[in-house]
């Protein structure tokens, strides 16, 4: 009888062996351990046998089902692993292929680089303050110390709109962000006129300028200015807050240099160089081998345009400052056409 | 503004500093260095990694091989008629030299010269610029045999050293050049080409770079003529020029006082006129080294009577007119001449020295005498009166013009020229007579011609040189630095202004040279710039601010339209900005306007208004990118609307526009549908929903919206109020488009309107106990209005009904004509389990009411 057990175990095994699906496992399964298998036989026939052979075939047949069943459960894993591994080897993707896109929305570089400016500002304490784009001559020069027929407005080719009987004061398009200057402080001085409160803010906002629209040069372009008033502000405090901005901006390690220079509306006035970020420093096409990139104009508010805004110049002093969002995208990206920038091909916009 | 660095060290010493060494201070004052041009000087070699400064070109001279040499004879080449052979000597040996020139052609064959000619000799293997190409070139000599001789160097023309254009010809220096000597030596120069703001207008002469260098670097200003005086000062170059003077003035008798009045009508406009004359002169080319000076400041050389004033004009800022004293004299009937400044009269005439009759108007000045106009003050002479080759006595004028005067007219003429630059940015009347004493030093000593006796001075309107007091404790203020009054006086007479120092103050006198210092409060501004610049701007330290934070009142509008842009990018739109400045037959495809805010001066016609429609500025993006597969896009501006003689309104606007493929393509996703009117709305659903509008309604468009289609367009309303409008484009106008087939959606708000709705902010809770879901299709006619039936069921269904999604639309013969069938997803959701049976109760009741209210029928 034990013989037969091992005979029944042997060939299960030796059959198992070379069973390598899952559907042939069951059929395994039901022919060496189902109700008619040779071992359950077995089991069936355990009542006939005497008191002294039931326990010895009873434990042995036991053996060869515990052997038979964990053969079994170690044959499913293997052929599992195995159909499984063979299922992944077909399954496989060409990775190449492209991804499947989505509409995506951008917003507009020139918006983004805005952003990026006015979220520096932000967070050193700087509001937004935003004006109307056409304007008078008297907000957009006179106030901002430009008198009539000053040389300084050659440097600001300026849009006439038609209008009759305006004599000196014609409508223009602003040519700079700074006429927002003289309707923020007189703001500003409104809501306390003996003692106007400190200012802190930046303005952004589309500009014009006559001139041919060209690779180089265009008719409308972005600015943000920055404007401080305050009892206590000196030129070391602007050299601090624009060399921090313009670390902020372009990296902390960047070397930042001022130059004196002439803004109307300012005085002292500088120009603002950053190293270039291009080569740092090296000398490249971008910043046609100076080294240094301008990257914006500043100086501290001259007496006049405070005055004009409604804060003694003797109690107050202040500064300003203007810079070029599309410029410095320029820079940053090697643009070399303006144009891109209101031409809306979206070719162009979707790199950004 | 290009000045040469040789013509600067006629004012100061500049051993020790590098070129780039002046070019950065100058830069860091103001007087801005945008190019370095090298014409002999060494220059600087960057190694790698090193950085730059400046932006450089030219070229440097090899002392080895560029020397100064002597042309002995000038043969002719046995095999060529045009070329000849030089006899040269270059300090140490013969050299026989091939050239071509054609200003030493004449001398070929003439046997040995009796005066040799000076010449710029370059040896083998020298680089220089090519003289023959069309564009700066740089090549280096070889030996080669040009029609069976041997060449192997050449004679150099200014082209070919880098100095100038000229090719033509070789140079030929001046008679005392020193044979054999590196030419770098002799006449090495580097330009600096500088940007001249228009407050640093006194600065725009050599005089005047000179003097900011001597303050930024410590060092003595030589002056040749005192500032104050007019007077010649005593230096090394200038003793020379005195001598000749004098010797000059000796022979001539007659002062110039004796022969010319001036008579000036109005003060304002001409502040001061001084005339000097000088006789028997001698027109002829200056010397080549004054010739290559002009040349390398941007100056063509003319001859020796017009280069004198244009190079006391560079050399000391006063722009000069030279007048044929001849001329004035027989105009005057050979009597004494009367110079007369006054406006002119509209209408009158004159013929500039261009040769171009110009009609002036009482805004232009003019230099007249008895008979007439002679020049237009300040901007260009007349012809008449012009120098030419046959002047023998000239009478020159250096006056004082009024700035914003001469501005108008040289813009009104359309003739910027040095003079009426250095005039329309103010040149200080005290520089008028040491103009005059300069030219007429220079002419005599170029011409040979005598100087006459004194000057013709009158001088109506003298400026005033403000005195300007700045504290110690102004510096501290605005400068944020520590001075004392000693200090700060030091840093003001570097630039020539005269300090008295009291305690803590400095009283500061304007020197008179300069018209840019204002009185006040202004004053003070323009002294502090000078003490920062004086001082160094990078000296001042970097400082935060300490002064208190401001009211902090926001920008409510701004942050609204930043969220709105937001929202509008995560559905899938992209950003676009137009140009404001549109025309109104563009605009007319889409809508047309009567008024627009025109320009007076625009660039073109088709930008001759500010824009009344974004949506057209819009739809000309969407047209120019039509070719693409799928195109959503938005913009967020302003548009203007005219009011009479006023600045306009200038409302806030969103225009959106979609067409094309609704799903991006890819290799496996083929889907061609695309952007409809819902999926605009599906959109604006999104956007009025993240800036949390309620009360949001859709209603068929207004039939004023002419340019949507009648049927596929709605008006969106808030509370009632309209504030935008979309939908598809009217056929008809979507036709005037270089569109795509597919339709074209648009929408337009008024964000003012928008921005102005209160927003809601509840949030409906969310349940934890299980929803039951149930789906209920309707069949109902044509003309009732989804909307209703989904109010009815909201109305019906009460709270317990959380959520109504339309989830098909479906007509069929079927179902009937005119009907339709609406099918809908319900969500049943109570602050407890719902059973089956609850909701089915609830669903009965929206039935009945369904079929009650609007004739629906449950579709099985």
């Amino acid at each position: 009888m034990l013989e037969q057990l091992n005979e029944i175990e042997k060939s299960a095994l030796e059959s198992l062996q070379s069973v390598t699906d899952e559907s042939a496992l069951e059929v395994w399964r039901v022919s060496h351990l189902g109700r008619s298998s040779p071992l359950m036989t077995v089991f069936a026939g355990l009542g006939k046998l005497s008191k002294e052979e039931r326990p010895v075939v009873g434990s042995g047949a036991n053996r060869v089902k515990v052997a038979l069943e964990s053969a079994l459960e170690e044959r499913v894993k293997v052929v599992k692993e195995a159909a499984l591994a063979k299922s992944l080897e077909e399954e496989s993707l060409d990775v190449t292929l492209p991804g499947r896109g989505i509409h995506v929305g951008r917003l507009h570089p020139s918006t983004q680089q805005l952003r990026k400016v006015m979220s520096i500002l932000a967070d050193m304490g700087f509001q937004v303050y935003t004006s109307r784009e056409v304007e008078t001559d008297e907000i957009n020069f006179q106030l901002l110390n430009f008198p009539p027929n000053h040389p300084a407005r050659d440097m600001q080719d300026t849009f006439f709109v038609e209008a009759d009987g305006r004599g000196d004061n014609p409508i223009l398009l602003r040519t700079h962000t700074s006429p927002g200057q003289i309707h923020a402080m007189r703001e500003y001085a409104k809501l306390n006129p003996d003692n106007p409160p400190p200012i802190r803010i930046a303005l952004p906002g589309m500009c014009f300028r006559n001139e041919q629209i060209t690779a180089r040069s265009e008719i409308q372009f972005n600015q943000v200015e920055g404007l401080v008033v305050g009892e206590n502000i000196t030129f070391a405090d602007l050299k601090g807050t624009l060399a921090d901005f313009a670390r902020r901006m372009f990296g902390q390690g960047a070397r930042v240099r001022f130059r004196a220079s002439y803004f109307p509306f300012t005085e002292p006035s500088a120009e603002v160089d950053v190293e270039c970020f291009v080569c740092g420093g090296k000398g490249c096409s971008v910043c046609k081998n100076s080294g240094w990139l301008e990257i914006l104009g500043c100086g501290m508010v001259h007496p006049v345009v405070l005055q004009n805004g409604g804060y003694d110049p003797a109690r107050y002093s202040g500064f300003a400052w203007g810079m070029g969002p599309e410029r410095q995208l320029m820079l940053r990206y090697k643009i070399d056409d303006i144009r891109y920038f209101w031409g809306n091909d979206l070719r162009f916009l979707e790199q950004f | 503004m290009k000045i040469p660095i040789s013509w600067l060290r006629d004012y100061i010493d500049l051993d020790g500093l590098s070129v780039e060494d002046i070019a950065r201070k100058l830069t860091l004052a103001g007087l801005e260095v945008d190019e370095i041009k090298y014409a002999g000087l060494p220059m600087p070699e960057y190694k790698d990694g090193e950085k730059h400064e400046f932006k450089t070109s030219g070229i440097a001279w090899d002392k080895e091989k560029l020397v100064v040499a002597e042309i002995r004879e000038v043969k002719e080449h046995p095999n060529a008629d045009r070329l000849t052979l030089l006899d040269l000597f270059d300090g140490k040996e013969n050299q026989t030299v091939l050239t071509g020139a054609p200003n030493i052609f004449h001398l070929k064959g003439t046997g040995k010269l009796a005066k040799p000619i000076k010449a710029a000799y370059a040896k083998e293997g020298t680089t220089l610029y090519d003289g023959h190409a069309e564009v700066l070139q740089l090549m280096t000599l070889k030996r080669t045999k040009i029609r069976g001789v041997e060449s192997y160097s050449m004679v150099c023309s200014e082209m070919e050293l880098g100095i100038s254009e000229e090719h033509e010809g070789i140079i030929l220096l001046d008679d005392d050049a020193p044979v054999g000597m590196p030419l770098a030596d002799y006449m090495g120069d580097a330009v600096l080409d500088i940007s001249v703001a228009p407050n640093m207008a006194r600065n725009a002469n050599v005089l005047g770079v000179a003097r900011e260098l001597a303050a930024l670097t410590g060092r003595e200003l030589r002056k040749r003529v005192d500032t104050e005086t007019g007077r010649q000062v005593d230096t090394e170059t200038s003793r020379q020029v005195n001598k000749e003077t004098s010797k000059h003035e000796v022979r001539s008798t007659q002062s110039v006082t004796d022969l010319v009045e001036i008579e000036i009508t109005n003060p304002e406009l001409n502040p001061r006129f001084v005339a000097g004359l000088i006789r028997d002169i001698e027109i002829k080319p200056s010397p080549y080294h004054i010739q290559r000076r002009l040349r390398l400041a941007g100056m063509r050389p003319i001859s020796n009577i017009v280069d004198a004033t244009n190079y006391a004009m560079l050399d000391i800022g006063q722009p000069l007119h030279a007048f044929d004293y001849d001329v004035l004299k027989s105009r005057a009937g050979q009597k004494n001449v009367r110079l007369i400044t006054r406006a002119a009269k509209d209408g009158e005439k004159l013929t500039t020295l261009d040769g171009k009759e110009r009609e002036l108007t009482s805004a232009n000045v003019l230099v007249c005498d008895e008979s007439g106009s002679l020049a237009m003050a300040g901007v260009m002479g007349g012809e008449e009166s012009e120098v030419t080759d046959k002047t023998r006595t000239i009478l020159l004028e250096g006056a004082a013009w009024n700035p914003m005067n001469i501005r108008k007219t040289a813009q009104q003429h359309n003739l910027p020229s040095e003079a009426s630059f250095r005039f329309s940015r103010g040149v200080h009347p005290a520089m008028a007579e040491q103009g005059v004493q300069r030219g007429l030093q220079l002419m005599a000593e170029w011409s040979g011609g005598q100087i006459a006796p004194g000057l013709v001075d009158v001088y109506p309107l003298k400026p005033k040189d403000p005195v300007v007091t700045v504290t110690t404790k102004d510096v501290k203020r605005l400068l944020g630095i520590d001075l004392t009054a000693k200090q700060i006086a030091e840093l003001l007479t570097r630039l020539e202004f005269k300090c008295t120092v009291d305690k803590d103050s400095v009283k500061a006198e304007t020197p008179p040279h300069r018209l840019d210092i204002g009185e006040g409060a202004v004053g003070l501004a323009d002294v502090l710039e000078e003490v920062a610049r004086s001082y160094g701007f990078d000296r001042i330290p970097e400082t935060r601010m300490a002064d208190s934070l401001p009211p902090q009142l926001g920008n409510p509008q701004h942050e609204w339209e930043e969220r709105a842009r937001d929202i509008l990018v995560t559905l899938g739109l992209q950003e676009i900005v137009s140009y404001r400045l549109t025309s109104p037959e563009r605009e007319s495809r889409l809508i047309a306007y009567d008024d627009y805010v025109a320009l007076a001066n625009p660039i073109a016609p088709e930008r001759r208004v500010m824009r009344r429609s974004l949506l057209a500025s819009l739809l000309e993006s969407v047209e120019k990118n039509a070719r693409a597969e799928s195109i959503a896009m938005f913009e967020i501006g302003p548009v203007f609307e005219p009011v009479k003689n006023d600045v306009p309104k200038e409302p806030r606007k969103l225009a959106m526009a979609m067409t094309g493929l609704r799903t991006q393509t890819a290799w496996d996703v083929k889907d061609s549908a695309t952007f409809d009117f819902y999926d605009m709305k599906g959109r604006l659903e999104l956007l009025l929903s993240g800036l949390r509008l309620g009360g949001v309604s859709y209603t068929p468009a207004d039939a004023s919206t002419s340019y949507l289609h009648p049927g596929k367009s709605a008006d969106v309303k808030v509370n009632g109020q309209t504030v935008g409008v979309f939908g598809e484009l009217h056929p008809l106008v979507k036709e005037k488009y270089d569109f795509e087939e597919s339709p074209v959606v648009v929408a337009e708000f008024d964000l003012d309107a928008l921005r102005n709705v209160k927003p809601t902010y509840g949030v409906a809770p969310v349940s934890e106990f299980p929803p039951v879901f149930e789906d209920i299709a309707i069949i109902v006619d044509e003309s009732v209005a989804a909307e209703r039936v989904e109010g009815l069921i909201r109305q019906t269904g009460g709270k317990t009904v959380t959520r109504i999604r339309l989830f098909d639309v479906y007509r069929d013969e079927k179902i009937g004509v005119g009907k339709k069938s609406l099918a809908y997803s319900l969500t049943y959701q109570s602050e407890k389990t719902m059973t089956d049976a609850e909701a089915a109760a609830i669903r009965t009741k929206i039935v009945k009411r369904l079929e009650h209210e609007v004739g629906a029928k449950l579709r099985s």
